[in-house]
């Protein structure tokens, strides 16, 4: 496997670079198992097309997007300031993201704090690395395959973002498959809104059950997504139906492999 | 100048009176809830207004609905021009006044008769879905009861109100065939040309018929305008202004508390004094989200009494459609009938007065609360942009930041993000470890 190429902010600092964009990893794409996979494949997109960028590493914490959709607006704007100081400090002025709850907590509520950046989906981004010609895609295992996206909420209601993850999915030959509720109709695969840290509420079913068998009923092979936490309630969700042997979930940044150039 | 005139004026005065005593309280409730002004672009929302409220844009996501209530409520509007004439003809005991216009009048009676005769037939499907096919979003418990009842109010008012046009159309165009004076060759009649067979041949019968019909429709629309303010139908007139005020803000976004900004800088700023006295004239503090109506911003309680109680809302939800507590329409309703009751209690005791409910607790409960993901399906789905999260959100602040009343893991969440800027425990030292695992 090809050696990964990352640098840190303060490394670049000391070195007196600036890198063109930051990654921000977010707390699953740094900590959770299967997020992970998902940073280190961005990581190698992002090397295939030269992109130089730089991750806090250390230096970051949680954008507070759980605390404020929990209602505790203090905790929030303390992460939020917090990080504000660092990304300042560097002057960073571009941003992309693999976790649209980052995205949209960066993009959207640190501008009021004193945060201007323009930020990017991981989708959106490696969309402009292919559109300026810097990135070559191919489907390599996964061409041909039978793939479904589900919309991550923040990412397509949120913030419109709708178009990037399907592009993305035609750069390589496969079978695009939309379930009934897409897009602006797309429900949710249940762990927005703080879910994610909590049972849920009593009902007659998982928020996540639903959405998977909206998602199997389409007889993907692919579930394809572009959220850790949606990432991580549909391969639940596979797996309630015991079906993990014939579908995987996957991040759109896993699917797409880059060109050798 | 008849006596009948005088009625007429009697009954349109009282009805414009009491309607106008509705538009002031309702105000005074929305009022309830706290000052907000909008400063941004009104060109942009004057074209959402346009479009979505105007031009129904989000009603046709579902066809059968929306363009069963497209014929209902452009019908509502043109037939208004009728309502014009039949206005003029009660004050001055005049018939039928604007046929003066010649052809066009002829054609515009045509196309009311063809029109009432479209929104006579959409009401009744509409009454069938409700009561036989029971369309499921209109089963739902908060719906249970009066809401429920008036839906079917709705409906019926306008079954009678399209078919006292109608009839009376029939019986006018009766009496011009008799060449009864008063009643001159005009108006073209589509529709009611149909009924005509059924009508008696007498001439004082038909008059009768006529006069009867044109009364049941005129009184018809005045009650009509006085029940709306009780009613979901309010929606027809709250609708516009509704829109006009939509969230422009990417659906994404939710407002940081200003109160809160200033505590964390103050907390953050190394030369504060920590032991400071507050200034002696410093207001004092805010509180924190929302427990009552009177906490929200005066726009969450707009939405509440635009609310038409579609369920488009609940009908996404993914809370709602897995069965949890949660529906973003009783949010919306809770808020409504909150407002109802706290505004007649001030207006009855004095505006300093509040009773001791609230709606946290008496309308909405805890449970209901927590269940949301913040998915925004709601706000997308809502034909006339109202915002349901908002009011959840700002019962969550309330409820975390001034109760601390918080499911328990949640409360770990918080204690993580404190101390190791994660909402897991790990440490942070470890963030940059994903370089080297794989």
């Amino acid at each position: 496997m090809s050696e990964m190429r990352i640098k840190t902010m303060a490394e670049m600092a000391a070195n007196g670079e600036k890198p063109d964009v930051l990654f921000w990893v977010g707390c699953a794409g740094s900590f959770d198992d299967r997020a992970i996979k998902i940073t280190r494949s961005l990581v190698k997109l992002l090397n295939a097309a030269d992109v130089n960028f730089a991750v806090l590493g250390t230096e970051e914490t949680c954008t507070g997007d759980p605390a404020k959709r929990a209602g505790n607006e203090f905790l929030f704007q303390m992460q939020a300031m917090q990080n504000i100081e660092v990304l300042n400090a560097y002057e960073v002025d571009k941003i992309v993201t693999a976790c649209p709850h980052c995205m949209n907590t960066i993009g959207n509520e640190y501008p009021g704090l004193g945060g201007n950046y323009t930020v990017y989906h991981h989708t959106e981004y490696l969309q402009m690395l292919i559109d300026e010609g810097k990135l070559t895609v191919e489907g390599g295992e996964y061409k041909g395959k039978r793939i479904t996206f589900h919309d991550p909420c923040y990412l397509g209601r949120g913030n419109g973002v709708y178009e990037a993850p399907r592009t993305l999915l035609s750069q390589f030959e496969n079978e695009l498959v939309e379930m009934n509720r897409c897009k602006a109709n797309a429900m949710c695969c249940g762990a927005g809104g703080a879910q994610m840290f909590k049972e849920s509420e009593k009902g007659d079913k998982e928020v996540f059950v639903e959405r998977t068998e909206e998602a199997i009923s389409e007889n993907p092979d692919i579930i394809a997504t572009g959220c850790p936490f949606c990432n991580t309630m549909l391969t639940d969700g596979v797996k309630h139906f015991n079906k993990e042997k014939e579908i995987e979930v996957l991040d759109i940044s896993e699917i797409i492999k880059p060109v050798k150039k | 100048m008849g006596i009948e005139n005088v009625i007429f004026i009697i009954i349109l005065a009282a009805a414009i009176f009491m309607f106008v005593k509705s538009i002031r309280r309702i105000s005074y409730n929305i009022n309830l809830g706290r000052d907000f002004s909008f400063t941004d672009d009104s060109g942009i929302r004057w074209k959402t207004m346009a479009k979505v409220a105007l031009g129904q844009s989000k009603m046709t996501a579902r066809p059968v609905a929306g363009i069963l209530h497209f014929i209902v409520y452009a019908g509502f509007i043109l037939i208004n021009i009728e309502v014009v004439e039949i206005l003029i003809d009660g004050v001055f005991g005049s018939h039928r006044i604007l046929s003066i216009s010649g052809d066009f009048y002829n054609f515009l009676i045509g196309f009311f008769d063809v029109l009432a005769f479209a929104i006579l037939l959409s009401c009744i499907i509409f009454l069938i879905r409700r009561n036989v096919i029971k369309i499921d979003r209109f089963q739902r418990p908060e719906l249970k009861g009066w809401p429920f009842l008036d839906a079917n109010m709705i409906l019926v008012f306008e079954v009678v109100l399209m078919s006292a046009i109608l009839i009376m159309n029939a019986a006018d165009l009766k009496l011009q065939s008799l060449d009864v004076i008063g009643y001159h060759h005009v108006g073209s009649f589509p529709i009611a040309s149909f009924l005509v067979g059924v009508l008696p041949d007498s001439e004082a019968a038909l008059i009768a018929i006529e006069r009867s019909m044109w009364w049941v429709h005129i009184i018809g629309i005045l009650i009509f305008l006085n029940y709306v303010p009780f009613s979901k139908h309010f929606h027809i007139l709250l609708a516009f202004p509704n829109t006009y005020y939509s969230n422009l803000k990417k659906k994404g976004e939710l407002d940081n508390l200003e109160s809160v900004t200033y505590e964390v800088r103050l907390m953050m700023d190394p030369n504060a004094d920590p032991f400071a006295a507050p200034a002696p004239d410093a207001a004092p503090p805010e509180k924190f989200g929302v427990e009552d109506v009177s906490d929200l911003y005066w726009k969450s309680i707009m939405d509440a009494y635009t609310c038409t109680e579609c369920g488009r809302c609940s009908d996404v939800c993914p809370a709602n459609q897995t069965g949890k507590l949660l529906s973003p329409r009783k949010v919306m309703m809770d808020v409504r009938d909150r407002a109802e009751e706290l505004g007649a209690y001030k207006r009855k005791n004095g505006v300093d007065n509040v009773d001791d409910k609230k709606l946290l607790g008496d309308y909405i409960l805890e449970d209901e609360i927590w269940a949301c993901t913040t998915c925004n399906a709601c706000t997308e789905a809502c034909p006339v942009n109202n915002d349901p999260l908002k009011v959840i959100i700002d019962i969550r602040r309330f409820l975390v930041m001034e109760q601390s009343k918080i499911p328990s893991e949640l409360a770990m969440t918080f204690t993580n993000m404190e101390n190791n800027g994660a909402p897991w425990q790990f440490s942070p030292t470890d963030r940059l470890n994903w370089k080297d695992e794989s």
